[in-house]
């Protein structure tokens, strides 16, 4: 048993060192980037060289340089719409969760209506109409999670609302506003935290495809979702301006998930430890 | 009838470790069984006692072993080296298992006939004519409305019946049954302790009854071995070992349970059994223990035999000459002052329907008023309308002359204050992140806005109160067991100088022995600190040990209302007399 637990804070720690190492590529490589990003500095699709050391991309850029400083953007973005996100779906959830009754009913129908729309499709609709802003991006992005957030906090809220630590803080007339904040609120952050690792990994997924699509970052900006939509024609000549980034993303999606899963299994492990007592 | 006789169990030197390691959970544990005999296994909650019963199927739960030289015989056959089909066709037929809680034993997507007739032997069904008898027996109906029910839709009570029908479905000849009343209210226990009882008598089945409760053992076993720290401390026939306990513990837990039949003073036991992996190398007991000598720790005392059958592991064991218990008389009765609480023609509904039809009756300041009633009497409900918790009333209450609003939040902060409540699951009541102090500190800045200092000189003297160390303050409730949250649950009332506190079955957690302690704390409250008290139970025992008053409270209503001792004494009503009739008692008279 103990060998077990040992093994998966084992698979958190590696997948905490994966994620990092990503989000170290992405903060600081702007600042050792070898050339200007959008400056020409070979011939399309160059195979690497000395100067080049992944190539050139379709327009003869430098693809290390491109790579270096295309990560913050979409990471940074990703981050901002899933604070959002899982913000207000944790704030919905929880009051639908607690207040039951005509709120729940009110906030959770409406949600259920939100979850109805495919989420691509929802994105690229609002894209497409009104313009591929970076804000509008993170704010659609937020959007499609706080439904799925919501959920989750909702059944933590209705879960916790039922003890009797809460009927006492009711008994001694504690406010709505600071039962949810200090009695419920700590009582379902670790499946908060959970989904906010999840959720930010497909943060990262959707926007990299909306850049991909198009609709996210626009050209000549360098982006890794972009960067795989713009190279994948010269594949055959130099693979290394889809591979690079595809990989970089595929890590980081990897590492989050190994870390949030770790993360949940350890607090389940703990909450059986906890009941056993009960007799 | 079968007549007691054959040997149908044997366990010699019965040893369960943590797997791979050399940590006993249970060690040394012998007793034999003969058809017709029923054993009661007594024992605190860690004492080893479900570890030692399931260990009799030769199973055990998943992370433990049962270590060699263990030897289980069960009607001649050794169990040890069966393999899992041998296992297989002695689990059933030869012994049986009744878990504590029937709503996790019955699978709740199939009907009851379903599950009944499933327990044939060698996985055939059960003829009606056998199914018949055998809800007969259980003195369950053969309607077949019940038999198609799930569940869920029939009563606690029902469904230990049919937990208890499905393991002598096979008449087995060993019977292993694990706190099967633990849950159910004093009557219904009293029903399914009678089927038990008949049908071993009447197959010449031999049982182990694992239990914390001695009342009930003594109301069904021929024998009784009290288990400590993974140990038989005790063990020899029930009336030798209640009516003249040798072993400390033995008597400090007789002395810890409630009992309608003496007016005695209940004593808890200080302190807390050892851990696994953590007992003392001498007598687990003696770091407890009020009789313990220097020669106690040296090593674990070996069985020695007191009389015919009646063995104690104590190397000076409390001799036959030895004072009776110490029965205390209860204080006298104080002298009734003004009235603190006034209910009036009290209706409260919960849904649709009225469970609570027109209750009046009064508390006067500085006594005890117990509520007692079966599980469903609304006695919960009732003790929720005066907290504030449940809205949903019309009548008259009166606190202190002045009417309460009906749910806590339209009530002033000083009425909140003064009233206080206090929940039965210590392991519910207290926000598991925050630690003891700031759940105190919560409620202080919420009914009592005080400066920092204060607050912290006021959390510090509520612990005291509870006999808290101040280091709790820093605690999460985790930390601490059972006994010790319940303590801390209090002092989170007692912090803001409450009138009333309402108690609703805030023992019925927790052991016997934390229990008494537990007691002891609130009637220490009501003496010394002017508290009133509401307290609420299923336990009529217990009453007597706490309350000036009680109201019996049956279906929503009142039968019965007085003085404890006229109602416990001489009962009026037939309600209250069937109550506790049904309620075991330690010493039969």
């Amino acid at each position: 048993m103990a060998a077990l637990n040992a093994l998966r804070a084992r698979i958190g720690w590696v997948g905490l060192v994966l994620a990092g190492l990503v989000v170290a590529i992405a903060l600081l490589g702007p600042f050792m980037a070898p050339h200007a990003p959008e400056a020409f500095v070979g011939a399309p699709f160059q195979p690497p060289n000395a100067a080049m050391p992944l190539g050139g991309d379709v327009l003869g850029r430098d693809v290390l340089s491109r790579v270096l400083t295309g990560g913050y953007r979409t990471l940074g973005l990703a981050a901002v719409a899933t604070l959002l996100g899982v913000a207000v779906g944790a704030i919905l959830g929880m009051a639908a969760g607690f207040f039951r009754g005509a709120a729940d009913e009110t906030i959770m129908r409406l949600l259920d209506v939100a979850l109805a729309f495919p989420q691509t499709i929802f994105a690229l609709l609002f894209l497409s109409i009104l313009g591929s802003e970076p804000w509008l991006t993170a704010l659609v992005v937020a959007a499609i999670h706080a439904p799925q957030v919501a959920r989750v906090a909702r059944a933590g809220a209705l879960r916790i609302a039922a003890e009797d630590f809460v009927r006492h803080a009711e008994a001694i007339g504690m406010s709505p506003l600071r039962i949810l904040v200090t009695e419920i609120l700590p009582n379902i952050s670790v499946p908060l935290l959970v989904e906010l690792g999840l959720r930010y990994t497909y943060s990262i997924a959707l926007i990299a495809g909306l850049s991909f699509l198009g609709l996210g970052q626009q050209p000549p900006a360098p982006d890794w979702g972009l960067m795989i939509n713009e190279n994948r024609i010269g594949m055959a000549s130099n693979p290394w301006p889809v591979l690079v980034p595809v990989t970089l993303i595929a890590v980081l999606t990897i590492g989050t998930n190994l870390f949030t899963d770790a993360l949940s299994r350890s607090t389940a492990a703990a909450g059986e430890g906890q009941t056993t007592e009960v007799r | 009838m079968m007549s007691v006789g054959s040997r149908a169990l044997e366990v010699r030197d019965l040893r369960v470790v943590r797997a791979g390691t050399d940590i006993d959970i249970v060690a040394e544990v012998s007793f034999a069984l003969k058809a017709g005999e029923v054993l009661g296994l007594v024992g605190e909650s860690g004492s080893g006692k479900t570890t030692a019963g399931l260990a009799l199927l030769n199973h055990c739960r998943r992370g433990l072993a049962i270590a060699e030289g263990s030897e289980i015989t069960l009607a001649g056959r050794p169990v040890r080296n069966l393999d899992p089909e041998g296992l297989r066709a002695l689990r059933g037929p030869v012994i049986c298992y009744v878990p504590q809680d029937p709503a996790a034993a019955l699978n709740p997507a199939l009907k009851i006939r379903t599950q009944l007739v499933e327990c044939g032997k060698d996985g055939r069904r059960l003829s009606d004519v056998r199914l018949a008898e055998l809800l007969g027996e259980v003195k369950l109906p053969e309607t077949p409305a019940f038999l198609e029910s799930y569940p869920h839709q029939i009563s606690g009570g029902q469904q230990q019946r049919v937990a208890i029908a499905m393991a002598f479905a096979n008449r087995p000849q060993v019977i292993v049954m694990d706190e099967p009343t633990t849950g159910l209210d004093v009557t219904t226990q009293a029903h399914v302790l009678a089927i038990v009882r008949q049908l071993c008598s009447r197959h010449g089945v031999a049982a182990v009854y694992i239990s914390h409760d001695l009342a009930v053992v003594a109301s069904l076993a021929h024998r009784v071995a009290v288990m400590y720290a993974g140990r038989i401390v005790e063990a020899g026939p029930v009336k030798d070992v209640l009516r003249h306990p040798r072993h400390p513990y033995t008597r400090a837990l007789i002395s810890a349970v409630p009992d309608l039949g003496s007016n005695a003073v209940m004593h808890g036991i200080p302190g807390q059994a050892p851990d696994p992996g953590a007992r003392p190398k001498g007598c687990s007991f003696a770091p407890r223990c009020g009789w313990a000598l220097p020669a106690c720790e040296a090593q674990i005392p070996a069985h020695r035999a007191i009389g015919e059958e009646h063995h104690v592991r104590c190397i000076h064991p409390l001799g036959e000459d030895a004072p009776p218990l110490s029965y205390g008389a209860r204080p006298a009765v104080q002298a009734q002052s003004k009235r603190l609480l006034e209910v009036d023609g009290l209706r409260a509904r919960h849904g649709g329907s009225e469970i609570l039809h027109g209750l009046s009756f009064g508390l006067e300041a500085r006594n005890c008023l117990a509520i007692v009633g079966e599980s469903g009497s609304g006695k919960t409900t009732l003790a929720r309308c005066i907290a504030g918790l449940h809205a949903d009333w019309s009548g008259n209450l009166r606190f202190q002359g002045a009417a309460l609003a009906p749910a806590s939040r339209k009530r002033p902060a000083e009425h909140r204050r003064q009233i206080q409540y206090i929940f039965q699951n210590p392991y519910a009541s207290l926000n598991p992140r925050r630690t003891i102090g700031q759940s105190m500190a919560g409620t202080l800045s919420i009914l009592e806005p005080v400066s920092r200092a204060e607050s912290r000189t006021r959390i510090e003297a509520a612990l005291r109160r509870v006999a808290l160390p101040p280091a709790t303050v820093d605690r999460y409730p985790h930390q601490l067991s059972g006994g010790q949250r319940q303590r801390a649950a209090i002092a989170r009332a007692l912090v803001v100088n409450p009138k009333l506190l309402i108690c609703d079955e805030i023992t019925s957690a927790l052991d016997v022995s934390i229990q008494a302690v537990i007691i002891e704390l609130i009637d220490n409250l009501k003496r010394e600190h002017g508290l009133s008290l509401i307290f609420v139970t299923h336990n009529l025992a217990l009453v007597s040990s706490i309350a000036e008053n009680v109201a019996v409270l049956m279906a929503g209503r009142i039968v019965e209302l007085g003085n404890t001792a006229q109602v416990l004494g001489d009962p009026a009503s037939p309600e209250a007399r069937k109550l506790l009739d049904d309620t075991p008692r330690l010493v039969r008279s």
